[in-house]
């Protein structure tokens, strides 16, 4: 579904990404992982179109994503739950979700009625809270509705970047169940996550980041026991255990 | 409170038909601010700048209309003189503000601040210095209304409906159409309506043309009253921009509140301080706002501190 060759992003002379290398398939989970720096969210932003690759390609289907802005490409099919949320604080929950449908509305709107009624079944809390201004929602509540606003676009790849970053264990758990069940609905996932472990366990692959490389990468269960990737991003003792 | 306390104290020396007389008076020009002021906030919510341009926008709607009134008949050519405005809007963001990559504040003002003079300089080349008007839309300069026993000229009505519809009408568009919506996201965080697929650089070229519009408009209404001359724009730009900051920058609903205070109280002031001294009263307010209430009398003091500018 979506293939990365070779790509290079940087910020002037500064390359942040050094020839990246990944692929998707469609219905994966896939996760990717490395400490802060690594470029995690640099990648998710080149894919999406708000910044400018230097060389390399980023291929979805048959389109060179390179050549669109990011406004095209969530036509195209490919929406990014961005850091730190970034809901419509001055907006009710559903103006929000209401602009996440902003180009489907334009093609299908019964199709756009259907896709919210499933976003509302994922998420019930958004629909006790629609009339709500969205900067009133608790961290959790944002979360869910940015996950919701950029599921409104009806995307055939969605990409969460660090959706459980100040959440309560309870609140990721419950976000985590929710992914899964996006899977089951046909979506496809890259996942982008510091919290390793729960990324790796409900992963069918995963990619491991660091100072602009992969360093590696493989099935999320293979990851998961891996020695080097389990003392570096487990947080796992293994030379004590052994 | 002590602007009430001084309106009580104006009323006991006033006769109530002088009283109804500044209030009229006071309400007319206060509306006209917050249309000006309104013009600010739809242009700074969608991209962060002050556009010191708008005041020029009335100046332009209403020249335009008095040139075009030689042509046509007055409703005629009050709607091209706001659709002509509306293009020039349009054209001073694509020209010298689309292309600009993530500029900085202070350059966006100095380009609005030159594109002010601009426009300035050119309304003078073309219409010289002298003062013109609309004519009245109804009567002429001695008919009257008599309203609560004092005589109205029927253009204050004008400017009452017009501003006041121009008011509503805002608020719903912002509120039910799905463009006022986009418009609001693109305020509320730029890079979020990108991922939804907006066209943020068309939302700002479209708030351009809308206070364009809304300025020309308010131009043409008061245009018989106050007169028009190619320089009365910078006059207003500071009295908008004192009712727009007054009721807390970006906030609509407040700078009409704002607005009418500040008319109110310019109006009033005639009564106690000599005429040439209105202006400064405005030039006061603005000064003891940004002291004491940065954030505008309406205004959140912490969304404030989270605003870059």
């Amino acid at each position: 579904m979506l293939r990365i060759r070779n790509l290079e992003v940087g910020y002037g002379k500064l390359k942040v990404l050094k020839r990246i290398s990944l692929h998707v398939a469609p219905g994966e989970i896939i996760t990717i992982i490395g400490a802060n720096g690594a470029g995690k969210t640099t990648l998710l932003h080149t894919i999406a179109g708000l910044l400018r690759a230097s060389g390399g390609e980023v291929v979805l289907r048959d389109q060179n994503l390179r050549e669109y802005p990011a406004r095209k490409i969530v036509g195209l099919g490919v929406s990014l739950v961005p850091e730190g949320r970034q809901v419509f604080a001055t907006m009710t929950v559903m103006e929000n979700l209401q602009m996440g449908a902003y180009l489907p509305m334009r093609r299908d709107k019964n199709r756009v009625r259907e896709q919210l009624a499933w976003i509302i079944e994922l998420f019930p809390v958004l629909h006790e809270r629609a009339g709500q201004l969205a900067g009133t929602l608790s961290g959790g509540e944002q979360q869910m509705l940015a996950m919701g606003r950029a599921l409104m676009a009806q995307p055939a790849l969605i990409m969460m970047d660090e959706p459980s970053t100040g959440l309560a264990p309870l609140i990721v758990k419950n976000i985590f169940k929710v992914i899964v069940k996006m899977r089951e609905a046909g979506n496809t996932v890259l996942l982008v996550e510091q919290n390793a472990k729960a990324a790796l366990h409900i992963a069918d692959r995963g990619y491991v980041m660091e100072t602009g490389h992969i360093l590696a990468q493989g099935a999320a269960a293979d990851l998961l026991a891996n020695q080097d990737v389990q003392r570096a991003y487990l947080g796992r003792d293994v030379d004590a255990q052994t | 409170m002590q602007f009430c306390l001084c309106h009580g104290g104006l009323v006991f020396f006033m006769t109530p038909e002088l009283f109804l007389q500044y209030l009229f008076a006071g309400v007319t020009y206060g509306l006209i601010y917050a249309i000006v002021a309104i013009g600010f906030n739809i242009i700074y919510n969608t991209t962060g700048i002050i556009n010191f341009a708008q005041g020029e926008f009335v100046m332009l709607g209403g020249m335009t209309a008095i040139s075009l009134h030689h042509y046509l008949p007055l409703p005629l050519a009050i709607a091209a003189a706001v659709a002509i405005t509306m293009v020039i809007g349009a054209l001073i963001e694509m020209v010298f503000i689309r292309w600009l990559h993530n500029p900085s504040i202070l350059r966006m003002i100095i380009i609005t601040i030159g594109l002010s003079i601009l426009i300035r300089e050119g309304a003078l080349h073309i219409w010289g210095e002298g003062v013109r008007a609309l004519p009245y839309f109804n009567g002429n300069e001695i008919t009257s209304i008599v309203v609560l026993g004092v005589g109205v000229s029927p253009q204050v009505f004008w400017v009452l409906g017009v501003c006041g519809l121009m008011v509503a009408a805002l608020y719903l568009f912002f509120k039910f159409v799905p463009l006022g919506l986009v418009m609001r996201a693109c305020a509320a965080n730029r890079v979020a309506a990108t991922l939804c697929g907006v066209s943020t650089k068309n939302m700002v070229t479209f708030s351009f043309v809308l206070s364009a519009g809304i300025g020309a408009m308010a131009g043409c209404v008061v245009s018989p009253i106050t007169y028009s001359q190619y320089d009365g724009g910078t006059n207003l730009a500071i009295k908008g921009f004192t009712v727009a900051i007054l009721g807390g920058l970006g906030n609509s609903m407040a700078a009409v509140a704002a607005g009418l205070l500040l008319g109110i109280i310019e109006a009033f002031s005639i009564s106690v301080v000599p005429l040439a001294f209105q202006d400064a009263i405005a030039i006061g307010i603005l000064l003891i706002i940004l002291f004491i209430r940065p954030h505008g009398l309406f205004g959140n003091r912490s969304a404030a501190m989270l605003k870059e500018f």
